[in-house]
């Protein structure tokens, strides 16, 4: 009974659900998802650009490449903590894989953030850039590699949350810091030499490469290297953390 | 041809209490020590050596006081709670865990749970849209089938759980008290349904408090009382000690 047309039709509807939760009793639903980066953009922009007058060329692109894909793996770990808790009833009441419910939340998120790839694209047109033809392979490979990433990290934080449940309020300040550590708002070349540990942060290597293969249609060996042990790691420790801790979900929710 | 489709072996359920860790970690982490033996020695046993079986298309009432371990019972063969000790066998798809105040996803509407609740437990979605018609009938709610489930009433929420389960073509139906908060119409609809079920062979677990519901259901009855099992045989018989004790 359990085969693939079950886990199919499964994350279909829990990923329809998010989205519908999601969107539950707001007007402009999708556009939201994209007005958050691009007010951020905003930010970075006359912080940097307009007041501090950094050297950069097509700075505004620059940001958009980076926040987008920043956004989708944001959103998901900043909602791990509560998915488990917003799903209690479901849990308590059918056994079925509860790996499903953050899998099919940050699926929601890559959803999102692939439909907002439009939007990169029209900033490129505005910036007299065009697309490259290795985003044919390049796109998909990164979204595996950083779905695997924030798969890993969201069963992680969902699963502990409920047994310590400030690891909320660690994961929001741990989010923040991350971002400030990773080259998105300037570009890794500014980072000092003694500093060079910023580009081993979690999130930096893949970063980098979207931004790349946005901006220039180029992908790193060794970015993508880094990036994919870090999302073997973040999987691996996810699922085996995942698997210990859900046998007790059902009494501690 | 009897065989059980749901066996329970020398079943024990402690739970820990995380109240204190949930409390925040930095108690926890500065009272380490202290912490750990608290977590420890705050087990609460809501079962102990609990051992019964049930046959393919039996229907069995599990009666007894609040608090005297029913609901874990029923958690334990839905497989939403595992056990310390001892093992629960089960065959079949189990029904969703059907309870006062129940109900799914709260900012879904009718709709909605229905087909996330037929999919999580097993059917294709295809087949539980095959199905709506005939669940949103049976729950004779009216236009709050489209309404989000939070401002359903609790009646509302019992009659929308009992449809979907009776209609999804469940092999054991697991019923906590669902019964007690609809209107008689309702309540006289579900047992009627029940009745149709046992004659069709689904294997049926009930707890209930009303214990001419028990005798008109149920073959078996096992009455549980300060977390053992007190006594477990014939319905008729259970329920009168019952009675005769209380």
């Amino acid at each position: 009974m359990r085969d693939l047309t079950y886990y199919r039709d499964l994350i279909f509807v829990l990923t329809q659900k998010e989205i519908k939760v999601r969107y539950k009793n707001t007007i402009l639903g999708y556009f939201w998802s994209i007005t958050n980066p691009l007010a951020f953009a905003v930010v970075f922009f006359v912080a940097f650009k307009i007041i501090l007058r950094i050297q950069m060329e097509d700075y505004v692109l620059f940001l958009i490449a980076g926040l987008f894909p920043w956004q989708w793996f944001a959103n998901s770990i900043n909602a791990s903590p509560t998915v488990l808790l917003g799903n209690a009833s479901l849990i308590k009441k059918i056994n079925f894989p509860r790996n499903i419910i953050p899998f099919a939340m940050v699926l929601q998120d890559m959803i999102h953030f692939v439909l907002s790839i439009p939007v990169i694209v029209l900033f490129m047109i505005i910036y007299h850039k065009t697309p490259s033809l290795s985003w044919i392979y390049g796109i998909p490979l990164l979204l595996f590699i950083q779905f695997l990433m924030t798969y890993g990290l969201c069963l992680i934080v969902s699963a502990a949350n409920l047994f310590f449940r400030d690891i909320a309020r660690f994961t929001d300040i741990f989010m923040t810091l991350l971002f400030y550590f990773t080259p998105i708002i300037y570009p890794e070349t500014m980072v000092p030499s003694q500093h060079s540990w910023i580009f081993f942060t979690p999130a930096s290597a893949l970063m980098i490469s979207w931004r790349n293969l946005f901006m220039n249609g180029s992908l790193e060996m060794n970015a993508l290297a880094i990036s994919f042990g870090y999302s073997l790691l973040s999987f691996s420790i996810g699922h085996l953390v995942f698997k210990k801790l859900s046998r007790k979900f059902g009494e501690v929710l | 041809m009897s065989e059980p489709v749901i066996l329970l072996e020398n079943v024990s359920k402690q739970y820990t209490l995380y109240r204190h860790i949930a409390g925040g970690l930095k108690q926890f982490l500065f009272n380490l020590p202290t912490s750990i033996r608290t977590v420890r020695n705050s087990q609460f046993e809501a079962l102990a050596d609990i051992s019964f079986e049930v046959q393919r298309g039996e229907t069995v009432g599990i009666i007894g006081k609040n608090g005297s371990g029913k609901s874990t019972t029923l958690g334990l063969i839905a497989g939403v709670i595992t056990p310390s000790k001892g093992r629960v066998v089960t065959q079949g798809r189990i029904s969703p865990l059907l309870e006062l105040g129940g109900g799914f996803h709260h900012d879904l509407t009718g709709r909605e749970n229905i087909i996330l609740s037929g999919v999580l437990l097993g059917l294709r979605r295809a087949e539980v849209l095959l199905k709506m018609e005939e669940i949103v009938e049976f729950a004779d709610i009216g236009d709050f089938i489209d309404q989000p489930i939070r401002v359903y009433s609790s009646g509302m929420l019992a009659r929308l759980g009992f449809s979907m389960v009776a209609t999804l073509d469940p092999e054991i139906l697991l019923i906590d008290e669902i019964l007690a908060v609809g209107d008689l119409n309702f309540q006289q609809k579900c047992m009627d349904r029940m009745m149709t079920f046992k004659k069709s062979g689904v294997t049926m677990v009930f707890v209930s408090h009303r214990m001419e519901d028990v005798l008109k259901m149920c073959d078996r009855v096992v009455w549980i009382e300060d977390h053992r099992i007190r006594q477990q045989g014939a319905a008729g018989e259970v329920v009168e000690r019952y009675l005769q004790t209380h």
